[in-house]
């Protein structure tokens, strides 16, 4: 399967409003991570919870994110602190802004 | 009545424990009436009434008979954290079989026999540079084939959002200091990877056994909200 990103890329989650069982959480949509693991490809499941096959396959990346880039500052968190999640690459655009 | 389980003895002693009153009595109420705990809560919600008669319909038509629904209840209470304490208590022991663990979580605890069926199980080590600490923001997604079920605060809405956002202040709670310039990797759990913290091997343990290591495991140092106990069995800061 041909992905379209690769460890340590520099991504955005896309900030769309989608309804309905989706696994990309709000508070991470429009946030800028990285790529830090492939784990591989997936049924998308935000087709499999409406008895649907899944396909095309989808993969799952595991994304980090700095603390700061979600909270502002808002929150209690290290200087060095971040946080991971799994993101399907149909929620990711590549980070054209961030510096490599 | 107290919170400190201070029993009565008989029907009017536990008043003189909570309150040193002088028993005017403007309070009604009987004095030989025991109180009782509420039972478990009756069927309510809609969702509890659904699975009822779903179960009593799979029941009458023959598809699954009550003694299998029991025994896959008992499996699954079966389903404890003592099984990844083993896990990590071999990996802490056998250099090689860390390494497999890591790489391939599923592949590595099937040597043991355990299985994460359909799901990918991932290991997160932890080193003296960065703490993982699993939350599922979603829903409740926890490494149940290994562990067992979740705490109830592991699904609690409090948990869930306060571990992305706040987490220092979380591990506080939970009596667990992690240095400031080390990094906590809060890990949200979203989707088809379940995250099985590997912690750090306490110091002063060289040369234990993999059963004695076992013993200093705990489930919240492989949910990361605590770290491994000490050698000594004390909980560690």
């Amino acid at each position: 399967m041909n992905q379209r990103f690769k460890i340590g890329d520099a991504v955005v989650v896309r900030d769309a409003h989608a309804k309905g069982h989706v696994r990309a959480p709000t508070y991470l949509r429009g946030k800028r991570g990285r790529i830090l693991r492939d784990f591989g490809a997936w049924p998308n499941p935000e087709k499999l919870a409406y008895g649907k096959p899944g396909w095309p396959l989808t993969t799952n990346y595991w994304v980090q994110f700095r603390m700061d880039e979600i909270w502002a500052g808002k929150g209690n968190y290290g200087p060095n602190d971040t946080i991971t999640a799994e993101i399907y690459e149909h929620w990711l655009e590549p980070d054209t802004g961030a510096a490599q | 009545m107290s919170m400190h389980g201070s029993r009565p003895e008989h029907g009017q002693q536990h008043h003189d424990d909570d309150h040193d009153h002088d028993h005017d009595h403007d309070h009604p109420h009987a004095h030989d009436e025991r109180s009782f705990q509420p039972d478990i809560k009756e069927p309510s919600e809609e969702w509890e009434f659904l699975e009822i008669a779903l179960r009593e319909l799979l029941i009458e038509k023959g598809i699954v008979t009550a003694r299998e629904i029991q025994d896959m209840l008992e499996e699954w209470d079966g389903k404890c954290p003592e099984n990844g304490a083993r896990i990590v208590a071999r990996a802490w022991t056998e250099p090689a079989f860390k390494k497999r663990l890591l790489a391939d979580g599923n592949k590595a605890v099937g040597e043991m026999g355990f299985e994460v069926p359909g799901l990918k199980l991932v290991v997160l080590e932890n080193t003296p540079e960065v703490h993982h600490m699993i939350v599922c923001t979603l829903c409740s997604c926890y490494p149940r084939p290994i562990l067992g079920l979740p705490p109830l605060w592991y699904k609690s809405k409090e948990y869930r959002s306060r571990a992305v956002r706040e987490p220092r202040a979380v591990l506080a709670e939970f009596g667990t200091t992690v240095p400031m310039g080390k990094e906590i990797r809060v890990v949200d759990s979203t989707a088809d990877c379940r995250f099985l913290v590997l912690p750090e091997r306490p110091a002063g343990t060289k040369g234990w056994s993999a059963e004695k290591l076992a013993q200093l495991v705990t489930r919240d140092s492989m949910i990361g909200t605590a770290v491994a106990l000490k050698a000594d069995g004390a909980r560690a800061g």
